[in-house]
């Protein structure tokens, strides 16, 4: 009954967002109030039914109802309660779900919050955001329902994936999703404005708020998803270059540029045009990705065309809503106004310059990810495009982007100082030659790279702070008005400090493991001792477990650093026993900002003993401690109190004619 | 120099248990890829009992170029792995055939054209340049120095914007008009 009701909802979900894309719109054509009106109560009230739909679903999985197909196939009744639960969105139904779900979140939001908003505007967005739901919700209804029933019913389901039973795949999916769909409110509004004709700074003002909250939950998902693949797939490897991690690495690079460009657009009234595509890509990319992860047409394109009903019908929405919104861009995007001129260095010409540089990096990452299945489809030959690749075209891409980004807010508006901005950055200068001194003085055979790597991130993490010491100018106020101008300081300036000296702690994690990491790879019989990364480890032998749904093999070892006792470290193999699955328990010690990384290979037939190999990663968590530190800097550039009050205080009323051509 | 069989040693219920595996782990690759939840990392199988102390070559120079071209090696049954990283059977024998052929004495351009030779440009993780991949490793450069060009024309127009404000008979026009209302 519930999941009936569940089911019910979602076609009513359908059908008010059928109401919701064509009235407002025509409401906002002819000029009806009442019409535009009914776009809020529309969105709010298919959120509603979204999420009662949800919830029919979650309490299916919760009470493992097996007569559901979907529970059957991704749930079992000893699963611990939180991961019957966030099984809900562990499979392709349940995600799509999830998906649409926070789709209709964003809309209600715009609808609850949007009151300042031009109604037309408004009216206009909404009726794009329900575009967007109907086409997905008529595709979970017709190719990917998770209420469809199982006759008879099975006294038992088929557990979920075991790598899926993780806390970490708990959070990683609605994170990344709130970034993922979080960008089609940028896309709503940009469409918005290029059917309205006329865009503003009020809109870059309205936009970024919601990109930036967005922007936030994408990189949480990112980092989240990284450190999961760190620490459940067993060799320590936290990023791959994988089509599926590029799917959403992609939409965060051109999210980024966005975050940039419609600063400009907000401040100066420039690059309006630029923002406006940038918008639309942003979601184009993140559309892309759903249709990369969920068609399966990854794993191989003729698979895709064996069983294509999914696949299809999302590159059917792809391609309407990419080529539609360009089409639309195409026929506008030159009757909107430019404004703001300004020197190539400036402010602006640094964020045009960022801009340039993660766009690329975004299309670098595009073509490679897409590449090869290119070639497949037109019959040419199998190639493969891997990290490798990547490495040699991102990493070139991102060197002088981050030397960069330290100028970016010491330049003034329309017209900077460049060699006065490199004067004030002397502090990250000295920094900088400071580290890769220690660096080459203090490490034996190490790669002048990486010491680099390290000069830069130094370079990065002192110079985000430039600004915000210049600006409180300590050295002439004295401490104490100084710390009162640092308070009296706009939060975004600090929200941009934050999130740059993030960046810097993010690229310090990546070289420090990547270049000065150590593997050792043995066979350990218990009692063995093995030195790595300045612990000696004995292994005290294996141990059988068993836990709520898998049995365990668990190593433990002993630590020692120095001569001192340093607690003991437990690694384990586990054995999923519905799926008959293993997956492996790294074991991890964190000192710092470094870790010591064990993992359990096979084990031996005779004595109990086992191939192990242990890692010391150093400075690795900053890698995502950066990206923390980044979505950070974003909450509290959020916090500023221009973007909360932020809508624009002009509002037009009622009768908001079709501007057209040059408003 | 090969690792000598007396050093090869297998878990347990061998290679049984090695296959069952390695099939469940192609297995978690397709459903992965069909629909999993998550995006990041989905398609990296979930555990990696990668390189094998028993593979490891004696002298530490040889095994170190067999480490690097491992890392640039598909796992030609895995999704998008090297064969470093793979735990599949047929990494394994990838991997000692790799460690075969530098104790043999091959170069590593050697050992990549004769695996290049035996399984296509798949095997290899960077793509090699050549008339079908000119476009994938031209794309950066090209679509940087594109972005270039379009920002400096983009300057170049909004310049002579400007400098059409300061048009001299537009300037007179306005000191007419202007004069006109003050008169």
């Amino acid at each position: 009954m519930i999941v009936e009701t569940g089911h019910y909802a979602l076609i009513l979900a359908l059908s008010l967002a059928l109401i919701q894309s064509v009235l407002p719109l025509v409401g906002a054509r002819i000029g009806d109030a009442r019409m535009m009106e009914t776009g809020r109560s529309t969105a709010v009230g298919g959120f509603l039914l979204l999420a009662l739909s949800f919830t029919a679903l979650v309490v299916a999985y919760g009470t493992s109802d097996f007569s559901v197909l979907n529970v059957f196939a991704n749930s079992h009744s000893q699963q611990p309660l939180i991961y019957k639960l966030t099984a809900t969105w562990g499979n392709h139904e349940g995600s799509m779900l999830l998906w649409v779900l926070i789709l209709g979140f964003f809309g209600a939001l715009v609808a609850a919050f949007g009151r300042d908003l031009p109604e037309s505007l408004r009216a206009n967005v909404l009726s794009v955001q329900a575009w967007i739901t109907s086409a997905f919700l008529l595709f979970i209804l017709t190719t990917s329902n998770p209420f469809t029933r199982l006759v008879p019913t099975p006294p038992e389901g088929q557990d979920l994936n075991p790598i899926l039973q993780d806390i970490g795949l708990a959070i990683h999916p609605p994170l990344l999703y709130l970034g993922y769909v979080g960008f089609s409110i940028a896309f709503s509004f940009a469409v918005a404005a290029l059917i309205d004709g006329r865009v503003d700074a009020a809109w870059a003002r309205w936009v970024r708020p919601w990109t930036l909250a967005a922007w936030i939950f994408l990189t949480c998902g990112i980092a989240v998803g990284s450190y999961w693949a760190y620490y459940e797939l067993g060799w320590g490897g936290w990023w791959f270059w994988d089509p599926v991690e590029n799917a959403s690495f992609m939409p965060w690079l051109s999210g980024t540029a966005l975050l940039h460009s419609a600063l400009v657009m907000e401040k100066r009234s420039a690059l309006k045009i630029w923002t406006i595509l940038l918008a639309i890509l942003t979601f184009s990319l993140s559309l892309l990705g759903t249709f990369l992860v969920r068609s399966g047409v990854l794993t191989s394109v003729h698979a895709f065309a064996t069983d294509p009903a999914r696949g299809v019908f999302i590159l059917a929405i792809l391609c309407l809503f990419i080529g539609g919104s360009l089409a639309l861009f195409a026929l506008r995007a030159s009757s909107l106004e430019t404004g703001g001129l300004f020197a190539p260095i400036s402010r602006e010409g640094s964020l045009v310059l960022n801009n340039l540089f993660l766009t690329t990096a975004a299309a670098t990452v595009l073509i490679g990810t897409l590449y090869p299945l290119f070639l497949d489809v037109l019959g040419g030959a199998k190639i493969s495009v891997g990290a490798p690749f990547f490495n040699l075209t991102f990493g070139p891409l991102m060197v002088p982007l981050l030397f960069a980004v330290p100028f970016g807010p010491l330049l003034a508006w329309k017209r900077g100082d460049l060699l006065g901005a490199a004067q004030r950055l002397y502090a990250a200068a000295g920094a900088a030659l400071l580290a890769v001194i220690l660096v080459i003085a203090f490490t034996r055979g190490v790669a002048v790279l990486a010491a680099l790597g390290i000069g830069l991130s130094a370079w990065l993490m002192v110079g985000s702070f430039v600004d915000l010491w210049e600006r409180a100018n300590f050295r002439r106020a004295g401490f104490r008005i100084g710390l009162s101008r640092l308070a009296g300081l706009p939060r975004s300036a600090f929200g941009t400090a934050i999130a740059h000296f993030g960046l810097g702690a993010t690229l310090l994690g990546i070289v420090g493991a990547s270049a000065f990491g150590t593997e050792v790879i043995t066979t350990m019989k218990p009692g063995d001792t093995v030195a790595a990364g300045g612990y000696e480890i004995r292994f005290e032998g294996l141990s059988q477990r068993t836990g709520p749904n898998f049995t365990a093999e668990v190593g433990t070892f002993r630590l020692m650093r120095g001569n001192a006792e340093s607690g003991t470290l437990e690694s384990s193999r586990r054995l999923y026993t519905a799926r008959q699955m293993p997956t492996t328990e790294a074991g991890i010690r964190t000192r710092l900002f470094s870790q010591l990384y064990l993992s359990l290979g096979d084990a031996d037939a005779n004595g109990g003993a086992t191939v192990v190999r242990i890692w010391h990663k150093p400075l690795v968590t900053l890698i995502w401690l950066g990206a923390l530190v980044m979505a950070g800097g974003g909450i509290v550039s959020l916090a500023d109190r221009r973007l909360r009050i932020g809508a624009p205080a002009r509002r037009r009323h009622g009768k908001a004619k079709p501007a057209g051509a040059t408003a | 120099m090969l690792p000598s069989s007396g050093r090869l040693r297998r878990s347990p219920n061998g290679r049984a248990s090695r296959v069952r595996r390695c099939l469940a782990m192609i297995g978690v690759g397709l459903l992965l890829a069909s629909g999993a939840a998550a995006p990041v990392g989905m398609l990296a199988p979930q555990a990696a009992f990668a390189v094998n102390p028993d593979e490891v070559l004696a002298d530490p120079a040889l095994e170190a170029r067999a480490r690097a071209l491992s890392a640039g090696l598909r796992c030609l049954v895995c999704q998008n792995q090297s064969i470093d990283d793979s735990n599949a059977d047929l990494a394994r024998d990838l991997r000692l055939l790799v460690r075969q052929r530098l104790a043999a004495g091959d170069t590593d351009e050697q050992v990549i054209a004769y695996l290049v030779d035996r399984y296509g440009d798949f095997v290899l993780l960077r793509p090699p340049l050549q008339w079908d991949t000119m476009l994938l490793w031209a794309a950066p450069a090209a679509i940087l120095l594109a972005g270039v060009a379009a920002a400096w024309l983009a300057t170049r127009r909004s310049g002579r914007r400007e400098v059409e404000r300061l048009d001299a008979a537009e300037e007179a026009a306005l000191a007419k008009a202007v004069d006109g209302e003050l008169r």
